[in-house]
């Protein structure tokens, strides 16, 4: 199961794009209750957002984003049938990917 | 203060000093010249004592659970004239329309898919002798028959407990209420039974599903805690009234939309976790989930509830 979420939706002319991912986006500081150890940092680095393969967004997050990131970007143009693709890459190296078409 | 009391006195017959005669007349009846001696020949802290005996033995006779459910949606029908009673499923987004407005746009792309997700997926992940919860749970939209009375149990058996029997009949280790895995098969369960009215019966047959009641209504109205407060005085004293910045939600259909994934949590949690948040902002100390108590105060707001369609997982403030 992909951890992105994608909706769409056309609104006069354009396309509004909505995100959400789960992620935990623990920003290295946090202590765990029960070991009072810190737990590492866990968090999305680059997110990408693609129209058509072609890149549309790109973030830079930080770890000052919170837990399960949601995201909405209003997209002038679109059609449907057009791809929609995005993407993340956290600071561990792990990525996740999907594929959404505008309907 | 006043309003509760006279909630509760509409709820019994009112006129009490035609009650006191009627009771010393119904003392007298069977042994007349030693029930009058006992009656008119004590000081009158006696006699008030007596009636009070009489009276609390009386008392259960009085209110029927359907009499409790009409007296507790009246009250409402007079607070909310405008609303129906499918309306109380949306809790307190069916009264407040700003929230109502921002909480439309948080359903649109709700933050408890994940959970009824999960939840599907566990619901379909195998036991260890290869059995699945299917097994025990034949039909998936249950929802809205829980809280049941076990007869053989002799407890109000919620779902969650059944999802624990479940596993125990098939030799798998019980699951902590608190946590992820338990809560998204909630969702999950409630998901599938989206749209069926809450139908919670009280079996006649066995008076201790009568006293389960009994005591899950008495929890309902006993003041407690810190601020002395009981679960009337927010929820019916109080209902539709603003407590700082937010409305208070009705009692009625305050079970049919759970588990929740409430904004301050940041995550979806069980009924009775918000139970015990409950005791906790009245200052008083809070329950475990699934504690004896709340699964008779459950059982109460849910027979309350019967007819209000189950609106479960959602997304509260």
């Amino acid at each position: 199961m992909s951890s992105i979420k994608i909706r769409t939706k056309r609104l006069d002319g354009n396309t509004q794009i909505r995100t959400l991912i789960s992620h935990p986006m623990e920003h290295g500081r946090n202590k765990d209750k029960v070991t009072n150890k810190l737990i590492p940092a866990h968090y999305i680095q680059v997110l990408t957002v693609t129209h058509n393969g072609k890149t549309i967004a790109t973030c830079n997050m930080g770890a000052g984003i919170s837990k399960d990131p949601y995201f909405a970007f209003l997209l002038k143009g679109g059609n449907p049938g057009d791809a929609i693709v995005i993407n993340w890459v956290d600071n561990l190296g792990n990525k996740d990917s999907e594929k959404h078409t505008i309907t | 203060m006043a309003l509760d009391n006279r909630f509760q006195a509409s709820m019994m017959h009112t006129d009490t000093t035609a009650l006191i005669h009627t009771i010393d007349f119904l003392l007298m009846i069977p042994y007349p010249k030693k029930s009058a001696k006992l009656i008119m020949g004590n000081p009158l802290w006696r006699r008030l004592s007596l009636i009070l005996i009489s009276f609390l033995i009386a008392l259960p006779l009085y209110a029927t659970p359907k009499q409790d459910q009409a007296a507790f949606r009246k009250h409402y029908q007079l607070v909310f004239p405008q609303l129906k009673l499918a309306d109380y499923a949306n809790g307190v987004y069916a009264i407040d329309e700003i929230a109502r407005q921002s909480w439309l746009a948080i359903e649109e792309f709700p933050p408890y898919e994940t959970a009824i997700e999960e939840g599907k997926k566990l619901f379909n992940t195998a036991f260890s002798n290869g059995k699945h919860y299917a097994h025990c749970f034949p039909n998936k939209g249950i929802a809205d028959e829980y809280p049941k009375w076990s007869k053989t149990q002799g407890e109000v058996i919620t779902l969650a407990i059944a999802i624990n029997n479940c596993r125990t009949s098939q030799h798998e280790p019980a699951l902590p209420y608190e946590k992820a895995d338990m809560v998204n098969l909630l969702a999950y369960l409630s998901h599938t039974s989206r749209g069926k009215p809450i139908h919670v019966t009280i079996p006649k047959n066995d008076p201790r599903a009568m006293s389960a009641y009994e005591q899950g209504k008495a929890f309902y109205y006993q003041r407690q805690g810190q601020l002395n407060f009981s679960c009337a005085t927010c929820h019916i004293q109080n209902a539709g009234k603003k407590l700082r910045s937010e409305i208070l939600s009705a009692s009625l259909g305050h079970t049919s939309n759970w588990p929740t994934y409430r904004l301050k949590w940041g995550e979806i949690g069980s009924l009775h976790r918000r139970f015990a948040e409950c005791l906790t902002q009245i200052k008083a100390e809070p329950l475990p989930e699934q504690s004896v108590e709340f699964r008779n105060l459950e059982y109460f707001l849910s027979y309350m509830g019967n007819g209000i369609p189950i609106s479960g997982p959602s997304t509260r403030k």
